[in-house]
C-alpha cells in the first residue's frame, strides 16, 4: 500500500492578487492524481518555505504577476537551500520577460512557465523532476 | 552561489535516526517523518516504534462539520488563542493536521486549509500538516492516527484535528479525539436533521460558528432542543412549598457522577468572535475528561479500535500474499456470472487459503 505520492506546493507570493493562473496550475497537477497543497495570496518567501518544509513538498509552484520575480525567487531559493530543502523542485509560473528566464534557471529553478503554456508540460516536467530529485536526495 | 545540500533520505540515514533528529526539534525531521508514516514506510514504522512510549501527552481536539461551515477559520483562531492565552496561561505548542478530500478518480488532491491558517504562519511552536484522506470515508485519512501520534512525541501539547467536510456519518474523529467540536452554521436544517444519527451525536460541544448571519436563533433552538432529549435537564418541582431539584439519571444510573452536557457556543471565527469562551469550554471538558475517568476510556477506545483497524488490513495483506492471483479472479468471474453469491466467494476465498 506505500504508494509515492507527489506532494505540490502552490503559492502567491507578492502583492497581486491575480490567482487565476495559480488555480488553473493547481487543479490540472491534482487532476494529474498529485497532492497539491495551496496556501493562497500573498505569501512572503518565509511563509512559503516554511510550508514547504512542514508539508514535506517534493515542488513548489510559484506564481507571480507583479514583476518582483528577480527579488522573490532568489529568496525564496536561498531559504530552500538553508534549511536543507535542495532536492525541493521549483517552477515559476506568470508574467516573466525573456531575459530574466536564463538567470531564474542559474538560480536553480526548473522551469518557467509563461501564458499559454499547456499543464501537460508543467505536469510532465515536475514528474521528472520529482524522479531526478528521489534519485539524487 | 548556493551550496546544494541534498537532504534526503540518504543525509537522515547517515545522521541521527529519524526520530532522534524528531525529538532534538529539527522540523524538517519531522515533516519528512510525517511523510513516512503517511505512505507507510518501514523507516516511518520504525520511528513510530522508537517515539511511541512518549505519546499520549497531548490533547487531541477534533474539529468536524459539514464544508463552507469555517472550520479552518475557527482551528486558526484556537491555535492563536492557544498561542497567545489572554487569561494568563502558558502558551502552548499546537499541532494541526487538517484532511481534505482525495479525488475518487485520479487520487489528486486540493489541500486548501492553510489558506486560512496564514496567521499562524513564522510562528515555530506551530506546526501545520495538510493530508489527504486517500480513499478513507470516515472524515479522517487512514494515516492520521500516526501522524497524530508523531505530533504529540515532538512535544505538540494540543493537537487540532480538522476533518474534511463531513455531513452525517463521517465520525471517525470521535475514536480519535478526546474532545470533538462540531461545527455547525446558520441556516443547516431543522430539528429533524438534529435528532438523526452521526454527526451531532458525537459532540462534546457544538460550535455555531458564522453567528452574525441570520438564521442563528432557529439554528441555536434546533440544537438545543435535540440536546434537550439527549440530556434531560434536571427538573425543579414545588413540594410542600420546598422547591425539590430531582437530576436527570445519568448512564451509570447515579446521579452524582460527574456529567457532560454539551454547550452550545456561538462563533464569528473571522472576527475572533466567541474564541475566548469556546477555548475555555474545551479546557473545562478537558479537565471533566481527567476528573471523570473519562480520558482512559477514551484513550483506550480509540487504542482498541486503531489495533482492530490495523489487524484487519494486516490480515487481509498477509491473506492476499497467500492467495493465488488466479484463484481470486476466477472466484470473482464467478460472483460477475453470478454463479455464487459474494458471500459464497468470501469463503470459498478463504476456504482456499487454508487448502
Amino acid at each position: 500500500m506505500s504508494e509515492r505520492k507527489i506532494r505540490v506546493l502552490i503559492a502567491k507570493p507578492g502583492l497581486d492578487g491575480h490567482d487565476r493562473g495559480a488555480k488553473v496550475v493547481a487543479r490540472a497537477l491534482r487532476d494529474a492524481g498529485m497532492e497539491v497543497i495551496y496556501t493562497g495570496l500573498r505569501q512572503t518567501p518565509e511563509m512559503i518555505t516554511e510550508a514547504a518544509l512542514q508539508e514535506d513538498v517534493d515542488a513548489i509552484g510559484l506564481s507571480i504577476l507583479s514583476g518582483a520575480h528577480m527579488a522573490l525567487v532568489p529568496r525564496v531559493m536561498e531559504l530552500l537551500y538553508a534549511n536543507g530543502q535542495g532536492h525541493v523542485a521549483v517552477f515559476i509560473g506568470g508574467i516573466i520577460p525573456d531575459e530574466d528566464i536564463r538567470p531564474l534557471k542559474e538560480l536553480g529553478v526548473m522551469g518557467v512557465y509563461g501564458p499559454g503554456t499547456l499543464t501537460d508540460n508543467i505536469i510532465r516536467d515536475v514528474r521528472d523532476a520529482v524522479r531526478r530529485g528521489q534519485i539524487l536526495g | 552561489m548556493f551550496v546544494t545540500q541534498f537532504v534526503g533520505d540518504r543525509y537522515l540515514d547517515n545522521g541521527p535516526s529519524l526520530a532522534a533528529s524528531v525529538l532534538s526539534g529539527n522540523r524538517l525531521a519531522l515533516g519528512r517523518l510525517l511523510t513516512q508514516i503517511e505512505n507507510d514506510l518501514p523507516a516511518g514504522r520504525q520511528a513510530l516504534m522508537e517515539l511511541y512510549n512518549r505519546t499520549g501527552e497531548a490533547h487531541l481536539i477534533g474539529v468536524t462539520g459539514a464544508p463552507g461551515t469555517g472550520k479552518s477559520s475557527l482551528v486558526n483562531q484556537l491555535a492563536r488563542l492557544y498561542r497567545q492565552p489572554t487569561d494568563g496561561s502558558q502558551p502552548k505548542k499546537v499541532g494541526i493536521i487538517a484532511v481534505d478530500p482525495s479525488s475518487p478518480f485520479t487520487g489528486g488532491a486540493l489541500l486548501g486549509d492553510r489558506v486560512r491558517m496564514r496567521d499562524l504562519a513564522g510562528d515555530p511552536e506551530v506546526f501545520i500538516r495538510s493530508m489527504a484522506s486517500r480513499g478513507s470515508l470516515g472524515g479522517l485519512a487512514a494515516a492520521t492516527a500516526g501522524l497524530v501520534d508523531a505530533l504529540d512525541a515532538a512535544g505538540y501539547e494540543v493537537i487540532l484535528i480538522e476533518t474534511v467536510g463531513a455531513g452525517q456519518g463521517e465520525v471517525d474523529i470521535v475514536r480519535l479525539a478526546h474532545t470533538t467540536l462540531v461545527v455547525e452554521a446558520p441556516g443547516s436544517g431543522d430539528e429533524i436533521q438534529a435528532i438523526k444519527a452521526g454527526i451531532l451525536e458525537i459532540a462534546d460541544v457544538l460550535v455555531i460558528n458564522k453567528a452574525d448571519m441570520p438564521g442563528v436563533e432557529n439554528t441555536e433552538r434546533a440544537l438545543r432542543s435535540m440536546l434537550e432529549l439527549a440530556y434531560p435537564a434536571p427538573r425543579v418541582y414545588l413540594h410542600h412549598g420546598q422547591t425539590e431539584r430531582i437530576a436527570p439519571m445519568t448512564e451509570k444510573g447515579d446521579p452524582a457522577a460527574p456529567s457532560w452536557h454539551p454547550p452550545i457556543l456561538r462563533t464569528v471565527a473571522t472576527q475572533c468572535s466567541g474564541i475566548s469562551e469556546l477555548v475555555e469550554k474545551i479546557e473545562l471538558h478537558h479537565r471533566y475528561l481527567r476528573q471523570s475517568g473519562e480520558w482512559e476510556l477514551r484513550v483506550r477506545a480509540r487504542l482498541e479500535s486503531q489495533l482492530d483497524n490495523l489487524l484487519q488490513a494486516a490480515l487481509v495483506a498477509r491473506w492476499r500474499n497467500n492467495i493465488p492471483n488466479q484463484q481470486y479472479t476466477s472466484v470473482l468471474a464467478m460472483l460477475v456470472e453470478r454463479k455464487i453469491s459474494p458471500w459464497q466467494a468470501v469463503e470459498s476465498l478463504l476456504d482456499g487459503e487454508l487448502q
